[in-house]
């Protein structure tokens, strides 16, 4: 079957969440998470530090450069993401939508080059 | 036999063939590709040979015996097992056509909700009006290159994202079909505005709609929001000769020579608006037609059922409501209820860079008396009217006050 990436799209700047906001999010989210994995559609996630923690690696001239901080600095980056393994697309968007509601913010959902072909 | 026009057949016929080779093929590209062979085929053969007894059957068999053979011919593994695929499909169709479904299935894929508005339009045009890109670019005026791209981009989309080929569940439907039921009036709305454009390729695109309403209608007869769209387009089509003047101007619904109106397409809409009646499940489609019904019943404009006509709209308001709405509400308050009446509505709707609002409240102030303020609402609207045909209207009003 065809995997997709879901990755939380989470804004850098605005507002933060109020307290108690947080710890509903990461249940909310949990429930999902289990739901996938009984449902045997998941195949690996996780959250990430904020891009500050990010290194990135540029090739140059045959040499790497090392910079500190994430590729791009945007309005928003990725906060995490889950990789599922589901047949089509309403499949995917299907779970998208649960994760989406679970993290209170936007999902990608997007496919896979499908190697098995 | 004679020789059938191909052409009468292809515009017939080319998108349930897509559907099935879709189905049988699993790829749009190769399923184009296939039928557009096979056409390229009869355009050969059916003059000298004569037509097969069936030329809808006769396309798809041969759409998949050139798809087989292309296959044979470039066969990678994964082509393999599609050929295989293909040769057990001993469903796919021989004679009279295919299964209905796959004409839904192919409307339900260009339709899915992760394409944009803009991509669904084009792949329903293409794939099952069988409109050419060209076609297509210049009914939307775009310019090929650009729709070309916008139809590769949405058929990688599928293919790599895998929307899949298929009508939705009973759950989905309602959804679903309403994105279904939007790109088919999108058609419509586009051809009937006459906002610019080649006039000819236009009023194509109106015929079209209707025949993808109609075949909507034949494949899911159950939904009366379908037969409401479908009703919809028929009336407001049936205007269309009195629509426009001999300059090109708009004629307003009031002013229009009613002997021109279409008789046949009338009583075919107003027919269906009853059968939905009937079914006592309203949707935004079915009334719509039900107000344009009612303006198709007067013998003359001062026959209208105003007030049958507000209770529409008030139905409108609860299951839609939009300051549009809320303003053709008004407009029809007017007529009941007096000028007086109908302004007092207008002037809470907020409907910021749409012309209509200024339109209307002008013609609500000059039928008051209130000349200087319609003038400075008709130059409001003339301001924000798109359209040469709306702007030579409104001017026309406008000095009409004197």
């Amino acid at each position: 079957m065809p995997n997709y990436l879901m990755t939380v799209v989470e804004p850098s700047t605005g507002p933060g969440l109020a307290p108690g906001q947080l710890e509903q999010i990461m249940k909310d989210v949990d429930v999902v998470h289990r739901e996938m994995h009984d449902a045997g559609i998941w195949v690996f996630g996780g959250g990430l530090h904020p891009p500050a923690t990010a290194t990135t690696l540029r090739p140059r001239d045959g040499d790497v450069l090392v910079v500190d901080g994430p590729f791009a600095e945007g309005k928003e980056h990725v906060g995490g993401f889950s990789v599922i393994d589901v047949p089509d697309l309403d499949a995917a968007l299907a779970w998208g939508r649960r994760l989406a509601l679970a993290t209170t913010i936007p999902i990608e959902v997007r496919p896979f080059y499908d190697t098995s072909a | 036999m004679p020789a059938p026009d191909v052409e009468r057949v292809f515009r017939e016929h080319y998108g349930r063939a897509v559907a099935v080779l879709v189905r049988l093929l699993g790829d749009i590209d190769a399923a184009e590709e296939a039928v557009q062979e096979a056409f390229l085929t009869a355009v050969r053969r059916w003059p000298t040979d004569g037509a097969p007894p069936s030329p809808a059957g006769w396309i798809v068999t041969t759409a998949r015996n050139r798809a087989i053979d292309r296959l044979r011919r470039e066969s990678t593994r994964a082509d393999r097992s599609r050929k295989a695929a293909l040769l057990r499909a001993d469903d796919a169709p021989q004679e009279g056509g295919s299964v209905p479904d796959d004409r839904l299935r192919l409307i339900f894929t260009c339709c899915h909700p992760a394409l944009s508005t803009a991509a669904q339009v084009a792949l329903t045009l293409r794939l099952l009006g069988g409109l050419t890109t060209a076609e297509v670019a210049a009914a939307f005026l775009v310019p090929e290159p650009t729709m070309a791209q916008r139809l590769v981009r949405a058929k990688a989309k599928i293919r790599a994202a895998r929307v899949p080929y298929r009508v939705p569940t009973e759950a989905e439907l309602p959804d679903r079909l309403r994105a279904v039921l939007a790109v088919v009036y999108l058609v419509f709305t586009e051809g009937h505005s006459a906002s610019s454009g080649d006039r000819v390729v236009r009023e194509d695109l109106c015929a079209e709609a209707i025949r993808l309403g109609r075949l909507l209608a034949e494949l899911m007869p159950d939904e009366p929001e379908v037969s409401g769209l479908l009703a919809l387009m028929l009336l407001t089509e049936a205007r269309r000769p009195a629509r426009v003047g001999p300059s090109g101007e708009l004629v307003l619904l009031a002013d229009q020579d009613r002997a021109r109106w279409d008789r046949a397409l009338i009583a075919e809409g107003q027919t269906l608006v009853r059968e939905c009646l009937r079914r006592n499940q309203p949707g935004p489609y079915q009334i719509q037609a039900a107000i344009t019904a009612v303006h198709s019943a007067a013998a003359t404009a001062a026959d209208t059922d105003w007030r049958q006509v507000v209770a529409l709209y008030d139905q409108l308001m609860a299951v839609a409501p939009s300051p549009v709405v809320a303003l053709h509400r008004a407009v029809a308050v007017a007529e009941v209820d007096g000028p007086a009446a109908g302004l007092a509505l207008v002037a809470d709707l907020d409907l910021p860079r749409h012309h209509l609002l200024p339109a209307v409240l002008a013609d609500l102030l000059r039928r008051l008396g209130r000349a200087e303020e319609a003038r400075a609402a008709y130059d409001e609207a003339l301001a924000l009217a798109g359209n040469a045909a709306d702007r030579a209207f409104l001017r026309g009003r406008r000095a009409r006050l004197g």
